[in-house]
């Protein structure tokens, strides 16, 4: 008998909320590489819980990939993970590979960017959906099947009788990428991975997986860590942000305190250089420079160096500590801003007052401080 | 703003043959004017044929029929050599600058390569010179020159393959993708660079995205493209504010909003089905297999474009008032936010 | 919006003010200071930046295999070039007396079954078969690799016309082809190097033409056909530098079969004529020795040995160093020693 999709036993009596599916602690992870030790994810800790979805959100080389994959035991070898994880009450890291593979494939999915290379072009999508659960949950055959054709349907496959026979290239982008994510609930994981699962598709193919995934969610009762570089599908998608700079996280929250008063410069800068629908025509803030590679990441602030704040010689030497600036929001910086958009006073700098206009990414420093700090600025 | 044709496009079509099957409809019935001085964005997604359309201004690919005019020469028919003059009036930026520019070649090789092969700079040094002024000009230093790509960042690498562009000092440069591989901090760097060489040195771009919201950005005029034909022609604020054409609308209703409170209240179209095979387009109108208002006579006419405002057409029997039932009505499956 | 702007003209300022500069992570320079446009660069990397000979050198120096083949090539060349001044006996100095004595003071190599010094005659036949190897290696270069560059740029018609002319040649067993050949030019090292030219020439055009058509596809290929480039300069400047890697790799080990080919050319009488010494030649002329004086086809096979492996460490570094990419790599390894 193959278990019914909907609703799920398991996530049909638990309210959103409550327990951490995963919760990290602390993570830093190491890659050692031909050109020396890259520190790609340091102190990091998130946790979700059942029926929510955190969006982790960041550029390349943040480590937004890395923190989830050393999470769960899938960095490279080269790597050196340190830190505590645990995936529904169980430490990951101190368990053996085998326990460790069992337990994350009986609990967690996951959905990678480009569906191609995720599918394996000999198989029939039927066989690939349950592979997984065949192993995990002993299933048969003639079971596996039922359940395959059972969860084409759940992700929207249009005749999953007929389809389930089919093979990848058969499908299109947008329909091999629900395939996936089918083959990531096959064994009702309580946890979905989805990393950068749109963007290799169009936009409208996009906002077809994202309702998708967000319906799911509601229906299984699933955590969902999303992960990606698009503030446009964060804002549509997240419960709780946090976002990545240079390996670390700068700012996490609820999803509305962050898009409505974020904290950190960069985060305020990101949402600030993006053109806006229905606003053409104006110079975009653009944040100069790129982002560090992990290789020769600076000193203290990693964002120092693009900031238009640019606080002081403290930020260039010192690693700000993530301070809370509203409940369950913490910013890593020394110039964090509040809701209103002013500076909240620093308690080295104790001019820190509030800017006139909160849309100028210079929000964090004082008029006089930027004067001071830029004598050039005109 | 001068209004003079700089490259013409008339009832482009470009079909490229498929092993045992019919040919492929990349560009099937296009017609584009880009003028002078102005930015004409060419929207779509995935086989729409906008790539194609910019490639065949290049003459990168053959017309199968139409023609293509740059400054008032007819190019359809041009030779193997006379062409390589054409590809210095019009140059392109390409999507992944990584990955077109030469791995072995420096920085300065790369930008310096059509001054070489259009015989721009007379000696060595005044090539050099040259570079050193391109490189100035989208905002690298000049000892850029020496380096290797793999030693730039991905803006820096972008402002190279502009650099190249800028070079031969075309009339129209075709812009393909030109941000969308680039994190996301500096992806405004390169729109406000570009925006800004237009207005110094008076360039003219067709700037070929998928992003609606960046081509809205740069552009004077917006032609969105589906399944090989263009859709719906018009300036960023008609589209934005009154979208003719049901694609138009749903394309502008899927791009998402980096606000959550608007994307939780936001009604969103989500088109339903999948892009129809290029190989064997939908009679009549071709988005009627996913348009939520499709109606009978829409699978028996080849909706023409009609002009709904002054400068802004739509190809759409029903066009204007489709879009508005769809606004009042959005199909049922999509109402609530993911929460 | 006036203040974005205004940003980006104070941010390529200079970071003094509160910030010392000198502790600044990106101290500020020229461009920063002058220019009044945002400057989207770092400050070098690499101090200096050398010609490419100079890098290449500087790079092979660093990998110690890479220097023990060149050396190796190197002590080649002067044997090649000196071996019958450098030889302590006559090659041809026959001495019944002494016949097929194992390795001793007096023949460091032994001597062959008419008392003929071995190590004089390895290292005459040096020239004979570096010789042979480079030159036949060198035919199927040449015309193999321009039949793969046509054959894979332009393909349609002159594909298919090259390419089965190609596996016509490639389908002739070597023999076959090298009877054919001395037919027409009569026996000697010349056929012989001519034949094993003609051997490998296919292998060399389907290598070629495999990697022109994937670099054909990149896009900066593209892009330069974009800016009007020329052919012949697209295949010149960009197309065969990039397919240099698999070319040198497939040089190198073909210059090992090319001089064991000579062995079993020479044998056959079609290639090096007796008693002129060859190391294919004196290879296989010791096999049927073996049990009793494995002396005769262990020197002239370490001979042949000790030459592909260089070649093959000289290739396998020049593959490397010739990728700029590489290059950072192995400087930057040097540097975090």
């Amino acid at each position: 008998m193959s278990a019914p999709v909907v609703p799920s036993p398991r996530a049909g009596g638990e309210p959103p909320g409550g327990e951490p599916v995963l919760a990290i602690d602390d993570l830093t992870v190491t890659l050692g590489t031909r050109n020396g030790p890259a520190r790609a994810v340091a102190g990091v800790d998130w946790s979700v819980a059942p029926g929510r979805t955190l969006a982790l959100v960041g550029e390349s080389g943040s480590g937004k990939s890395m923190t989830v994959l050393a999470a769960t035991g899938l960095a490279p070898r080269s790597a050196t993970v340190t830190g505590r994880v645990r995936l529904l009450g169980r430490e990951l890291t101190t368990m053996s590979e085998t326990d460790r593979r069992r337990w994350r494939g009986r609990h967690v999915g996951f959905v990678f960017q480009d569906p191609m290379t995720t599918l394996n072009p000999v198989l029939t999508v039927g066989r690939q959906v349950t592979e997984a659960c065949e192993e995990h949950l002993g299933m048969s055959r003639r079971q596996a099947r039922s359940r395959a054709v059972e969860l084409l349907d759940l992700v929207g496959i249009p005749a999953p009788e007929r389809r389930v026979d089919a093979h990848p290239h058969q499908f299109s982008g947008g329909m091999r990428q629900r395939v996936v994510i089918a083959m990531a609930l096959a064994c009702e994981p309580e946890l979905l991975i989805a990393d950068e699962p749109t963007t290799a598709l169009d936009v409208t193919t996009q906002a077809q997986i994202v309702e998708l995934v967000a319906d799911l969610r509601r229906r299984l009762g699933t955590a969902v860590v999303w992960i990606t570089h698009d503030l446009g599908v964060v804002a549509g998608i997240a419960d709780t942000v946090a976002v990545m700079y240079g390996g670390r996280i700068v700012e996490q929250g609820p999803v509305d305190a962050v898009f409505a008063a974020p904290g950190h410069p960069y985060t305020r800068a990101l949402l600030a250089a993006r053109p806006r629908p229905g606003a053409a025509g104006e110079e975009l803030a653009a944040i100069p420079g790129a982002p560090p590679s992990p290789l020769d990441l600076p000193a203290g602030c990693a964002f120092w160096p693009r900031c238009p704040v640019r606080g002081d010689a403290r930020c260039a030497h010192e690693l700000p500590p993530l301070v809370p600036i509203a409940p369950g929001h913490r910013v890593r910086t020394f110039y964090p801003t509040t809701a209103d958009g002013g500076a909240t006073a620093d308690p080295t700098t104790a001019d820190g007052g509030a800017t006139a206009d909160p849309t100028t990414a210079d929000g964090g420093a004082t008029a006089e401080d930027r004067h001071q700090l830029r004598p050039e600025d005109r | 703003m001068s209004t003079a044709a700089v490259a013409e496009i008339d009832d482009l079509t470009v079909w490229f043959p498929s092993p045992g099957g019919p040919p492929v409809r990349a560009v099937d019935g296009v017609s584009l004017t880009v003028r002078a001085g102005e930015t004409l964005g060419l929207v779509g997604e995935s086989g729409s044929g906008k790539s194609t359309t910019g490639l065949a201004l290049l003459r990168l690919v053959d017309p199968t029929t139409g023609r293509i005019r740059v400054g008032g020469e007819d190019v359809t028919g041009w030779s193997r050599r006379r062409l390589r003059g054409l590809r210095r009036r019009v140059a392109m930026v390409f999507q992944d600058p990584q990955a077109s520019l030469d791995p072995r070649r420096t920085v300065g090789a790369s930008i310096a390569e059509p001054l070489v092969v259009h015989r721009l700079a007379g000696s060595a040094d005044a090539r050099r010179r040259r570079v050193a002024e391109l490189l100035d000009l989208v905002g690298l230093r000049p000892e850029t020159a020496g380096r290797h790509p793999h030693e730039l960042s991905g803006g820096q690498r972008q402002r190279v393959g502009i650099a190249r562009a800028l070079a031969g000092e075309p009339d129209l440069i075709v812009l393909d993708e030109p941000i969308a591989s680039l994190d996301l901090s500096v992806q405004a760097q390169i729109l406000n660079l570009l925006r800004r060489l237009q207005r110094d040195l008076g360039l003219t771009y067709l700037f070929i995205a998928h992003d609606l919201a960046a081509v809205e950005h740069l552009s004077d005029r917006i032609a969105v493209m589906y399944l090989g034909r263009i859709v719906e022609t018009g300036t960023p604020t008609q589209l934005w504010r009154e979208p003719a054409h049901p694609y138009t609308a749903a394309l502008l209703s899927a791009i998402p909003v980096a606000d959550p409170r608007v994307e939780r209240d936001r009604r969103r179209i989500i088109l339903s089905g999948e892009l129809p095979s290029p190989t064997d387009p939908p009679s009549g109108c071709r988005f009627r297999t996913r348009c939520p208002q499709a109606r009978p006579d829409c699978a028996e006419t080849d909706p023409p474009a009609v002009e709904v405002a002054p400068g802004h057409r739509a190809a759409c029997l029903y066009a204007g008032e489709a879009v508005r039932a769809m606004r009042a009505d959005p199909p049922a499956p999509v109402t609530g936010g993911p929460r | 919006m006036s203040a974005a702007g205004d940003r980006a003209s104070a941010d390529a300022g200079t970071p003094g003010g509160a910030a010392d500069p000198s502790t600044a992570p990106h101290p500020p320079t020229r461009a920063d200071l002058t220019s009044p446009r945002p400057v989207d660069d770092h400050p070098p990397t690499r101090a200096a930046e050398a010609g490419t000979l100079r890098r290449t050198l500087t790079a092979l120096r660093h990998d110690p295999p890479a220097v023990a083949g060149t050396v190796v090539l190197l002590a080649l060349l002067v044997v090649g070039l000196a071996g019958q001044w450098l030889a302590p006996a006559g090659i041809n100095d026959v001495d019944v007396d002494q016949m097929l004595r194992p390795p001793s003071g007096a023949h460091p190599f032994g001597t062959d079954e008419l008392g003929r010094d071995v190590l004089s005659r390895v290292l005459v036949a040096a020239r004979v078969s570096l010789q042979v190897g480079l030159v036949s290696v060198g035919i199927a270069l040449a015309v193999g690799v321009t039949v793969g560059l046509l054959a894979g740029w332009y393909g349609g018609w002159a594909d298919n016309l090259l390419m089965r002319g190609m596996d016509v040649l490639f389908a002739f067993p070597v023999l076959l082809l090298a009877v054919a050949i001395v037919a027409v030019l009569g026996p000697g090292l010349v056929t012989a190097m001519v034949a094993i030219g003609v051997v490998y020439t296919p292998i060399f055009a389907r290598v070629t033409r495999a990697s022109v058509l994937a670099v054909r596809e990149q896009v900066f290929v593209r892009a330069a056909v974009s800016i009007g480039t020329s052919d012949l300069r697209i295949l010149r400047r960009h197309v065969l530098p990039n397919i240099a890697a698999p070319l040198i790799v497939q040089t190198s080990l073909s210059l090992a079969f090319a001089i064991l080919s000579e062995a079993a050319l020479s044998f056959l009488g079609l290639g090096v004529q007796p008693p002129a010494p060859a190391w294919g030649r004196m290879l296989y002329d010791g096999r049927g020795f073996i049990t009793d004086a494995w002396w005769l086809g262990f020197f002239p096979g370490a001979a042949i040995f000790v030459t592909v492996l260089a070649f093959n460490l000289v290739g396998d570094a020049l593959r490397d160093v010739l990728d700029p990419r590489q290059l950072t790599v192995s400087e930057a390894r040097r540097s975090t020693r």
